[in-house]
């Protein structure tokens, strides 16, 4: 908790020092505004959280802390990942800090839990969770997505399976939570529309001690395997892989965070020729990535990746929309400009919205390489402007049944 | 018959991480009739500083040593700094090493940052074995060896020599042992650099299999405490035999019953709690 507070505080200091110290030079500019960002730097959510973080400073820092001709001050808040708590720190921000957007939060459980407060309280909200529903069956007015759904990129991956890489039969295994559910159904239902057969699903708990027991049971007759994980478990999940010797056996096929740029230099060159499918990678090849990409290099000596392109993303599309609606004063114009505007130039491609606030956008296949003696996942090709309803009219595609554990039903599983 | 084969050896296996983590959290709650809850906050801390001693260059062996050392001055330092302070008051000293274990998190989160760190195995333990033609995880079955020595060594230890004399006598009769002349908070600061050491060399030594990440801790105390409920607390042949219990009961559970992943650890722990509240095999006379 002291380390909440602390943080907020600091981020009120640097606040009012900037207005004061900027207040001469900004008198003929549009009133200075306050964003809110919720991150995790506590807990085991943390390496994501700390990862946006780094993603937002570098854009504020290479924009000067203005953003479209509006001085903008980020106040940050740690929720811990708790929602609870996230509400709490929501509440401070809106009442004592009187942001004008949010940027944030981290979690599903976290964007859940405030998803009242945001439409009570008409704040714009650009936050990384990924819940399908969130943009579908329950979407909020006041949310905007610039990452993915859960299941966005996984419904690629399975297309690409199928058509591409021609595999048959393919076995899935994912955290056994909403998001790995989504992610794993995503790529079920694409894979199997284009005749493909799922042959076992396995769902180890998210916190799982130990991947030995559902390796021993990995069916070894399939062209490939799906991975859905969250957090460190894919690099744990990759290692145990291969202390069984599957490694050259079963060609892995990651989610969008399995193998993340993050785990990557951990995971080594046994790595290399993996894929997986994102929103993004560190070798999209546009001036705005290339400057993301070397800014986070010298600034943090990391590679960007889920979590760090999500903010800097979100910073492009929030300076888009106050130069659009003419600064933040205006909730609702704030709002109706994030959601129609087109941004041709972020790290991660151009990107659009659809009217439920999630992004259509490009999605990237890619496969694990070394580059100048560093892995990465280099980009073998590029879905444009995906939707996160795939190639299914949305109507139609709202007319199912959230994505689950059992839907789309799997016809086809053995033993 | 692979399944059969592979899940029994991962479920002896498994037992021998559980053994390493478990066996110095039952003597700390024997001894000191309260549960450690830093315990495996100290065994995420024996991965981590295994993984940097041998960042450094340092072999797995002496690297392993050196974290159970570290972690294990550690031990002490909380033993005689915190917990001293509050004698006779059980509940207060539980709630001090929950306090730890999230200040050592924390700490660990500041320090590694919070990506995983990855603990390599010994080069020659990274090829699977083979059991007729079925490849197994070779470095599995070093971590069982290591169990198993670390069990004979600590048997010696309680069975055979004087230190494990006053433990013993102190688990079974705290007054009975002052009254005979132990210095028992002596042996409550030795118990817990014995408990803590153990914890950070199973860190080291799980490392390879688990990795060091942030939220290790917390996954691991839950499988400390079944496996002492299961055997009974303070008992050597207890956390001995509740670890492999465990892993077995852990591997096929999840693979035969896949839908009670989450609970398959703790109907035998209820189940053990309601017909022998002591454990199968109680050390402790309260």
């Amino acid at each position: 908790m002291t380390v909440n507070r602390r943080t907020v505080i600091k981020g009120l200091g640097v606040g009012v020092g900037m207005a004061a110290l900027g207040a001469p030079a900004v008198k003929a500019q549009p009133k200075p505004i306050r964003v809110g960002f919720m991150t995790v730097k506590t807990g085991p959510l943390a390496s994501g959280g700390i990862q946006m973080e780094q993603g937002l400073a570098l854009y504020m820092k290479e924009r000067n802390n203005i953003l479209a001709g509006v001085p903008v001050e980020i106040v940050t808040v740690d929720s811990g990942g708790a929602p609870a708590v996230a509400r709490t720190k929501m509440q401070e921000l809106v009442e004592r800090n009187q942001i004008s957007a949010m940027i944030g939060p981290l979690s599903t459980q976290e964007a859940l839990a405030l998803d009242d407060y945001i439409r009570e309280t008409k704040t714009p909200t650009l936050s990384v969770a990924a819940a399908d529903d969130m943009t579908q069956r329950r979407a909020n007015p006041w949310f905007v997505r610039v990452t993915s759904t859960s299941s966005q990129c996984s419904q690629v991956m399975g297309d690409y399976a199928a058509k591409e890489l021609k595999y048959k039969r393919c076995s899935t295994i994912a955290d056994d939570i909403a998001y790995g559910h989504e992610q794993n159904a995503g790529f079920q239902a694409t894979f199997e529309t284009e005749g493909g057969k799922i042959v076992q699903k396995l769902w180890p708990p998210l916190a799982v001690p130990d991947y030995g027991t559902y390796i021993a049971q990995i069916n070894t007759k399939v062209d490939g395997m799906f991975a859905a994980f969250a957090g460190s478990n894919g690099f744990r999940f990759f290692r145990q892989f291969n202390e069984y010797g599957l490694r050259n056996k079963i060609p892995l096929l990651g989610g969008m965070t399995a193998f993340d740029e993050s785990l990557l230099q951990q995971m080594g060159d046994d790595a290399l020729g993996l894929l997986s499918v994102n929103y993004y990678s560190a070798t999209i090849d546009n001036p705005s990535n290339k400057r993301f990409v070397e800014g986070m290099r010298r600034d943090y000596k990391v590679d960007p990746g889920y979590y760090a392109a999500a903010t800097y993303t979100a910073g492009a599309v929030l300076e888009a929309a106050l130069k659009t609606a003419g600064g933040g004063g205006d909730k609702q114009a704030l709002m109706d400009a994030l959601r129609n505007n087109k941004v041709e130039d972020t790290c991660r491609g151009p990107v659009a919205f659809d009217k439920y606030g999630n992004v259509i956008g490009n999605v990237y296949i890619r496969k694990v390489a070394k580059q100048d003696g560093r892995l990465v996942n280099a980009v073998i090709k590029t879905y444009e402007n995906v939707s996160q309803f795939w190639n299914v009219k949305a109507e139609d595609f709202l007319k199912n049944p959230v994505y689950s554990r059992d839907y789309p039903p799997a016809k086809f599983l053995e033993n | 018959m692979q399944f059969w084969l592979i899940q029994t050896l991962n479920s002896i296996a498994f037992g021998g991480l559980l053994f390493l983590l478990s066996s110095g959290f039952s003597l700390i709650f024997g001894l000191m009739r309260m549960p450690n809850l830093a315990h495996g906050a100290f065994f995420m801390l024996g991965a981590y500083f295994g993984a940097t001693f041998m960042n450094w260059g340092i072999n797995f062996w002496i690297a392993a040593l050196m974290a159970g050392l570290v972690v294990g001055g550690l031990g002490i330092v909380l033993e005689r700094g915190l917990l001293r302070k509050l004698a006779g008051n059980a509940q207060g000293q539980v709630l001090v090493t929950l306090g730890v274990s999230f200040i050592i998190a924390d700490v660990c989160l500041m320090v590694w940052t919070g990506d995983p760190v990855p603990v390599p195995a010994p080069q020659w333990a990274r090829a699977p074995t083979f059991f007729i033609g079925y490849a197994f995880p070779t470095y599995r079955l070093v971590v069982l060896g290591v169990a198993v020595v670390a069990a004979v060594l600590l048997y010696i230890l309680m069975e055979r020599t004087r230190l494990g004399a006053m433990i013993r006598a102190g688990v079974d009769d705290m007054e009975m042992a002052r009254g005979v002349g132990i210095r028992v908070s002596l042996l409550f600061m030795m118990v817990f650099l014995l408990g803590a050491a153990l914890a950070g060399l199973g860190g080291t030594i799980g490392g390879p299999i688990m990795q060091a990440y942030p939220g290790l801790d917390q996954d691991m105390l839950p499988l400390a405490l079944v496996v002492v409920i299961l055997g009974g607390v303070g008992s050597l042949l207890g956390a001995f035999v509740g670890s492999f219990a465990v892993g077995f009961i852990y591997n096929f559970g999840t693979a035969l019953f896949p839908d009670f992943a989450y609970v398959i650890l703790f109907l035998p722990m209820v189940a053990v709690l309601v017909l022998m509240p002591q454990g199968l095999f109680a050390g402790a006379r309260q």
